[in-house]
């Protein structure tokens, strides 16, 4: 059915295209027969005044997508260095619109202002050093503005220091899921392989070195939790293709390789409950379950189960194309206090007792 | 070289197949880059339909997917074997062929005053190369575990591993041959195009007095030349990888329940050798994109182009910097943060050629008269989506916004309009501005028009909204967001992204009706239509063997004497001489 409906309204779009070429030369008519297919008067005024009603065309899609989809964008950040991303992305985005603004106001504008009349000349005017200085050296000084405060923000938050506060997860990546491991009481992650992934009929899910003394009391886990407040340092690993551990909540992404470790930090600063609760986030959910409602109706006339009500959840998704499933690789996160961290952590089973069952 | 040239006997075999006229090669490409660009435009219809009406069955996925949409489903491999090819296809066979093949042998023996390219015979071997390129590409697609599937950027270990996807099976291995060939007939073209400029141009056609054309496919000729090597060696070590079992890319592996035996390789590497290739390529997408774009719009506005010096000067600095930026792909990747910085510098002084280029174009529009011819829209509409692509590149280059950017829908909708909209537009400016040169006849130019308009409008409407799919964090190459009801309330954009992308393709078809109609029925095209100063305007309509019937005329002027005061006409052509007591500009 929806391909009929799409193919009709191809057929449609060709036809007014169809109609709006006979428009553009039946309003030729009355002038004497021009077929030397080189614009006339008529068609750069045309054209010009085209050219002015696609600047207010841009303006208003602009407008429009903040109106309309303002709401989609991500809600405030839940990590420390993920305001500090926050807040040169505003001033980027500031400095953006302005020049967006003010050259597409420029060129077409000029396009408009400008388009040809036979009894008119241009302006022979080849070059102006002083202008051509000016517009090089506003960018260079804004640039090197931005450059300066991207890269004292980029050396702050990719400098990860070890400490004995920080916590420390490691990420491992497979086709098609995500698993984590704690280090344990001892605060050290042990070592591990892809080569003892089949030790002990594959209990050993991340290839952990069982003679590595450290490695006894890791936990291995399939979703993450994280303590509010406290600096979490990630280890990504993959064990076959590479995948990207991307968790746009907390501003935080970092590439998972095989055969090597890569490294990201991050101290989240919002709990999960906290998060839910903020006006962004409750519009949001409402808005959501709005749409899955409206679809849910649908599947039940098609005989079909509805769809589960949604809530908020942190989100770990996997950005760097990873096969057939890469649409479907997620872990869930879930950012509780500090005490609630340990009781949960408390519970889960530690690599020495997973090898001894 | 000399007018002998034109006497050769000519059957049909040498004069349209295998021949060594600059001017039929130039056909050649792009007739061949245009199939290229239907097939990797109707691909991006198919995934855009999927994306807008996720696992919905489509009469059309049948009919073109057969048995890799069971039901009219789109299977998820299918799907990124999509994304895949119509990446490879627009980036190499479309924008880099299509655009740069054609306009360079067309345009450099013209618009330089050579009878034709420095060696024919290159030149026809480049063209078959890529032809033959085209053909294993395409042939990849029809074989029984499909085509490629990793991304255009086909990662290892993902493209190097049989396992890990159907894609990375036999259609991995004609994609790295089709782009090995791909490699050598650009290099061919590209040391010709180099030569050529150098040593063919005529009496008194010195550097400085050469279109910025010219400038342009000079220039990413060099470029090309530096870069496009180093792809090919990332393509041969990952075949030594798929194929011999050596490990440039790859090491500690398990997948499918067995432990690989590679040891000691890095993915890391393979990013840094594609990337050294793939940022430039942009460039070599784009600039000559940007300078058919100096020469159509000087013309046109009857108005110099504004700043000739900073424009050359500009894409020189592009060119130079396009080679030490191409980290910016890799802040993420596990590669040292130190790197990250200096890439993030180095980037984001691209910004200030790229600005000084912007701003010359409007300021060539102030004043002028301006002739809004196809051509002459399409060029306006390359400088705005350059603005708007060219803008968002501030966040993406700077290695902490792109942190959380990265490989969203938001680069997405960065480098389809900075790169891909803006070097169609090119592409079709060009088409448009010197049909007349290729076939001797003129488009319709309301035909023209509609296709500026509905593309024009078609473009903010697909590539603006994307912006805000991938600042809402949904990541890109993802075959549908189902999996995250956090991301149920994009679905309407989705829908709105994916019908302004079937009207735009509607208005391809417009095009390219045009296109066809205007070879055999186009009103016959008159010596210099457009009033230009150019040189190729001199030779006449009906190609010749060696371009110019007589001897080649001189020049005695830069190629922007438009609306000169003192004279009658608007535009004095680069062969005639200096009127008594007229100055040369000095430039």
């Amino acid at each position: 059915m929806t391909a009929v409906i799409l193919f009709a309204i191809l057929v449609l779009v060709g036809i007014a295209i169809w109609q709006i070429t006979k428009i553009f030369e039946l309003s030729q008519l009355r002038q004497t027969k021009d077929e030397s297919q080189v614009a006339n008067d008529q068609d750069n005024h045309r054209n010009g005044q085209l050219m002015f009603a696609f600047l207010i065309f841009i303006y208003l899609i602009t407008i429009y997508s903040f109106w309309a989809w303002g709401d989609v964008l991500l809600p405030e950040s839940a990590s420390e260095h993920g305001q500090d991303i926050d807040r040169l992305m505003w001033i980027s985005f500031a400095l953006i619109f302005f020049v967006q603004t003010i050259t597409q106001a420029l060129l077409h504008y000029f396009s408009y202002k400008y388009r040809g009349r036979k009894d008119q000349k241009a302006l022979f005017y080849a070059d102006n050093d002083k202008l051509e200085f000016i517009w090089t050296i506003i960018p260079v000084v804004t640039l090197a503005g931005l450059i300066m405060y991207g890269l004292f923000t980029w050396t702050s938050i990719m400098n990860i220091e070890e400490n004995d506060e920080a916590l420390v997860v490691e990420l491992y990546a497979q086709q098609f899921n995500w698993k984590a491991r704690y280090a344990g009481n001892d605060g050290v992650l042990g070592d591990a392989n892809v080569r003892f992934l089949q030790d002990y009929d594959g209990r050993n899910l991340v290839g952990i070195d069982s003679a590595d003394p450290y490695g006894l009391d890791d936990v291995v886990v399939q979703e993450l939790h994280l303590p509010k407040g406290r600096e979490v340092i990630f280890k990504m690993r993959s064990q076959d293709v590479l995948h990207s551990a991307y968790m746009p909540h907390f501003r935080a992404q970092m590439n998972c390789v095989p055969g090597m470790i890569t490294e990201f930090a991050f101290t989240p600063i919002m709990t999960t409950e906290e998060m839910r609760q903020t006006p962004d986030m409750v519009a949001k959910v409402e808005k959501i379950n709005r749409i899955r409602y409206e679809n849910s109706k649908a599947l039940l006339a098609n005989g079909e189960e509805a769809l589960d009500a949604y809530q908020f959840d942190y989100l770990l998704l996997c950005n760097k194309i990873c096969g057939a499933s890469h649409y479907n690789m997620q872990m869930k996160i879930v950012v509780e206090e500090e005490e609630d961290f340990n009781k949960w952590m408390a519970q889960q089973t530690t690599f020495a007792q997973t090898i001894q069952q | 070289m000399g007018a002998d040239h034109a006497h050769h006997k000519e059957t049909f075999i040498t004069k349209y197949i295998f021949s060594q006229d600059h001017k039929m090669i130039a056909k050649q490409y792009l007739i061949t880059g245009l199939i290229m660009g239907i097939i990797g435009i109707a691909m991006s219809l198919l995934f855009r339909l999927q994306l807008a009406w996720p696992e919905k069955s489509f009469a059309v996925f049948d009919i073109f997917l057969g048995k890799w949409a069971p039901d009219g489903v789109m299977d998820p491999n299918v799907y990124l074997a999509l994304v895949t090819i119509h990446g490879t296809l627009m980036v190499f066979f479309v924008l880099t062929a299509g655009l740069s093949g054609t306009f360079s042998n067309l345009l450099i023996p013209l618009q330089i005053g050579a009878r034709d390219m420095a060696s024919g015979l290159l030149n026809m071997i480049s063209y078959w190369l890529f032809f033959l390129s085209s053909v294993i590409m395409i042939a990849s697609l029809f074989v029984e575990s499909g085509p490629a599937a990793a991304g255009w950027t086909i990662y290892p270990p993902l493209s190097a591993l049989p396992q890990a996807q159907p894609g990375s099976g036999l259609g991995m291995t004609l994609w790295l041959v089709s782009m090995a060939i791909f490699i050598a007939s650009s290099l061919l073209g590209s040391l010709n195009y180099i030569v050529t400029v150098i040593n063919l141009r005529t009496k008194g056609m010195s550097m400085t007095r050469l279109p910025l054309t010219i400038w342009a496919f000079f220039v990413t000729a060099i470029i090309g030349v530096v870069s496009f090597p180093v792809l090919l060696s990332a393509a041969l070590l990952l075949i030594m990888d798929r194929s011999f079992g050596t490990s440039f890319f790859l090491s500690d592996i398990f997948i499918q329940g067995e432990v690989l035996h590679y040891q000691g390789g890095s993915p890391v590497l393979y990013e840094h050798l594609f990337w050294f290739l793939g940022h430039p390529e942009v460039y070599i997408v784009l600039l000559p994109a940007l300078g058919i774009t100096s020469e159509v719009l000087a013309t046109n506005a009857r108005k110099p182009i504004f700043g000739y010096r900073a424009m050359v000067a500009s894409i020189l600095a592009i060119a130079f910097l396009s080679t030490i930026v191409w980290g910016h792909h890799m802040f993420i990747s596990g590669m040292n943060p130190f790197l990250g910085s200096v890439f993030t510098f180095t980037t984001l002084l691209i910004a200030i050629p790229s600005a000084v280029k912007a701003f010359n174009y409007i300021t060539t529009l102030w004043k002028g008269n301006l002739q809004m011819n196809p051509g002459m829209l399409f060029s306006i509409g390359l400088v705005s989506t350059f603005i708007s692509g060219g803008l968002t590149g501030i966040i993406l280059g700077d290695s902490t916004l792109d942190i959380n950017v990265h490989d969203t829908y938001f680069v997405v909708a960065h480098f389809h309009l900075v790169m891909g909209i803006s070097a169609l537009y090119g592409l079709f400016a060009g088409v448009y501005h010197w049909f007349p040169k290729m076939f001797g006849r003129m488009m319709n130019k309301n035909l023209g028009y509609v296709h500026f308009w509905v593309t024009a409008i078609c473009a903010y409407g697909v590539f603006f909204p994307m912006h805000f799919v991938g600042m809402a964090g949904l990541p890109r190459r993802y075959y549908s967001n189902t999996a995250f009801p956090y991301f149920d309330d994009l679905a309407n954009i989705n829908v709105i992204i994916t019908i302004f992308a079937l009207i735009a393709g509607a208005a391809q078809l417009v095009f390219l009706y045009n296109f066809i109609q205007s070879i055999f029925y186009g009103k016959k095209a008159v010596q210099n239509p457009w009033k230009s100063n150019t040189m190729e305007w001199t030779t006449p309509v009906e190609h010749i063997h060696g371009n110019w019937p007589g001897d080649i005329p001189h020049v005695h002027r830069w190629a922007y004497d438009y609306s000169k005061p003192g004279h009658d006409e608007d535009f004095i052509p680069q062969n005639v001489p200096l009127a008594e007591g007229e100055e040369e500009l000095q430039h």
